[in-house]
């Protein structure tokens, strides 16, 4: 500030001589514009004004709060709700009152800053980042006293006693957290389905014969042991169990055209008269998919648009997915309902570090 | 009176007085016997009927696509130019042309929902023609799609039945609330709300265009009629969570953030950074 220049069209003459005589910065600092007042900063009525009106904001804010509780007890909520507009009166009510108590406590803070709080322009200055040196030295010598206070660096056992200690307070987390483990074994590898396992509908548990199946028809299916377990010798999976390895069992049932369809040489008796059954698992990342096109013969994944063509092997034609879809092959048994004659030959679902 | 009398005694005894009687009761026998009885005579005479006008309709509006007899027409580059008809059934005629689907304005990914073209007649004429080209699912009776017919006391029961086959088959493409949802290359799935249960159900059985078909031996009348159950259960409650925006979850909610609740942000960010009135007169306070 101390070097300061007239601006170049202040003083029309002698501009030559000024650039000579110029030291330090050649631009002036143009400084703070005049602070013009606000209206209430001027006139008492508009101040009050202003003041009533962010007042009543304020009010209205409490209304609202107070509308809220009002409205929660008001409006029925459970098997039969009142309904305002065809939606739930309880749920609008309390949405529109609370957010305009929050909204008109925002309206009104910022009115008042605004229109009443002082807005004349300041300068504050920028300050050096680094510590003092007389605050750095006072630092490192309360540091360096209170190492050898506790005597820390002479203390040895207590030290390496203190970080066992540490250590060991990771076992409580190892063993509460166990039940993420053991590590999975094969159970990523197998699913439920095995040779004679009856292919049935799911929800109902309709077994399904291939004279019942249109071409062009989708079947959602599961392995009838969730339904029936006397069959295979074992008992019925339900609850829990169930859902786990319901998940990994479901299957898509759907019928082609047999000359529409073109299996690899070793799939070739996997379909029954151009019933084939595949995963409903993408091998993306796992979503159930049974968005089948039955003209086009594709199945589609609603979460990253991944594209199977179930006429080629569950070959990916489209999307992330980097694995075709895993097939199940068929066959009917002697009461001609649909079996599995195997389980999946790969695993189902998304792809792991661990298949290579 | 008594002339009348006697004169219609008098003819009760005439020799044609039997022959008369029997005529009579032949007519009267052969009136009733032609209102009660041959009705599967006339029947089958109108069916032969229905199939002879289904079949000039089908001339002049559908066989430009599907060929005269219903053969389809095959484009050597692009597939089916119309697809056979063969062993469609009635059910295919009657949800196709009763939803105003066929025929279609003009080739396209998919044949939309428009004005009904033809009369509840004429698309009787053209399903009974379509279903004599092949054996096909026929129209459902009431009892097999509509959910007026479950008892009362089993309606809960069915609502929630229909519930869990709607989610395990429908879902992937007709939406978690049956509003429907895109399909690659201009395809969609239609919303199932206002759908008329009868097509619903032939839909499932028939499987237009790229649905794909549930026949009646695996998903079973009474199991298709619990979702149609459920579906108009799902129109009937309210939206309970507030505006539901046409339930098409993420797209519509996720458009009313950015449009509305970001563009109010916006807006009151502008207004905070936006100059108030100042006056010209000096201030009062410094």
């Amino acid at each position: 500030m101390t070097d300061v220049v007239h601006p170049a069209g202040s003083d029309g003459h002698g501009r030559h001589q000024e650039i000579a005589e110029t030291t330090g910065d050649p631009i002036a600092d143009p400084g703070l514009p005049v602070h013009q007042p606000r209206p209430t900063d001027v006139d008492p009525r508009a101040e009050k004004r202003a003041e009533r009106q962010i007042a009543t904001l304020f009010g209205l804010s409490s209304l609202m709060a107070i509308l809220f509780c009002v409205a929660y007890f008001a409006f029925d909520v459970g098997s039969e709700p009142d309904v305002v507009l065809g939606m739930g009166a309880s749920n609008v009510a309390l949405g529109l009152t609370l957010g305009l108590a929050l909204l008109f406590i925002g309206i009104g803070v910022i009115q008042w800053s605004r229109k009443l709080m002082t807005d004349t322009e300041i300068v504050e200055m920028r300050h050096p980042l680094r510590s003092s040196d007389a605050d750095r030295e006072e630092t490192i010598a309360a540091l360096t006293t209170g190492a050898n206070d506790s005597g820390i660096a002479r203390r040895p056992l207590i030290r390496n006693s203190l970080l066992g200690a540490m250590g060991a307070l990771a076992l409580p987390a190892v063993v509460a957290l166990r039940d993420l483990g053991p590590l999975p074994g094969d159970v990523l590898y197998k699913t439920v389905w095995r040779e004679g396992m009856r292919v049935v509908n799911d929800v109902s548990g309709t077994p399904i014969k291939p004279e019942w199946v249109r071409v062009g028809q989708l079947i959602n299916a599961e392995p009838e042991i969730f339904f029936n377990g006397e069959p295979y010798g074992e008992e019925t999976i339900e609850g829990h169990e169930q859902l786990v390895e319901k998940t990994k069992a479901a299957i898509i049932v759907v019928r082609m055209q047999p000359d529409d369809i073109t299996p690899i040489a070793e799939r070739e008796n996997w379909g029954v008269d151009g019933i084939l059954a595949y995963s409903t698992l993408c091998t993306h990342v796992g979503c159930p998919i049974s968005l089948w096109e039955q003209q086009t013969h594709h199945l589609l994944c609603p979460c990253h648009q991944s594209t199977f063509d179930l006429a080629d092997n569950g070959k990916v034609i489209f999307g992330p997915a980097a694995r075709a879809l895993p097939q199940l092959p068929l066959a009917v048994d002697d009461e001609g309902y649909l079996i599995a004659t195997s389980d999946f030959e790969e695993p189902v679902g998304p792809s792991f570090w661990e298949r290579g | 009176m008594r002339l009348l009398t006697a004169r219609l005694s008098a003819n009760r005894r005439s020799r044609f007085a039997g022959p008369v009687v029997m005529l009579l009761a032949l007519l009267v026998t052969g009136g009733f016997y032609t209102l009660l009885s041959p009705a599967q005579a006339e029947d089958s005479a109108s069916r032969t009927d229905d199939v002879a006008k289904g079949r000039e309709l089908f001339l002049v509006g559908c066989s430009s696509c599907h060929g005269k007899n219903g053969e389809g027409v095959d484009s050597q580059a692009e597939g089916w130019y119309g697809p056979s008809l063969v062993g469609v059934g009635a059910a295919a005629v009657d949800f196709q042309v009763g939803t105003g689907r066929m025929p279609m304005a003009a080739p396209a990914a998919q044949a939309p929902v428009k004005k009904i073209v033809y009369s509840e007649e004429e698309i009787g004429q053209l399903a009974a023609f379509v279903a004599s080209l092949g054996p096909g699912p026929a129209i459902p009776e009431a009892e097999q799609y509509d959910p007026e017919t479950i008892p009362e006391d089993e309606r809960e029961e069915a609502i929630v039945r229909g519930g869990e086959f709607f989610r395990t088959n429908c879902t992937a493409c007709h939406n978690f609330a049956g509003s429907g949802g895109a399909l690659p290359g201009g395809k969609y799935a239609p919303t199932l709300i206002g759908v008329d249960p009868v097509h619903i159900y032939e839909a499932l059985v028939t499987g237009p265009q790229q649905m794909p078909v549930f026949s009646d031996e695996v998903l079973r009348p009474e199991e298709k009629r619990d979702i149609i159950a459920y579906l108009q259960s799902l129109e009937e409650q309210p939206a309970y969570g507030g505006n539901a925006m046409g339930s098409f979850g993420p797209v519509s909610e996720g458009m009313f953030a950015w449009l509305v609740g970001i563009g109010s942000l916006v807006g009151f960010a502008i207004w905070i950074a936006s100059h108030t009135a100042r006056s010209t007169k000096k201030g009062i306070h410094p």
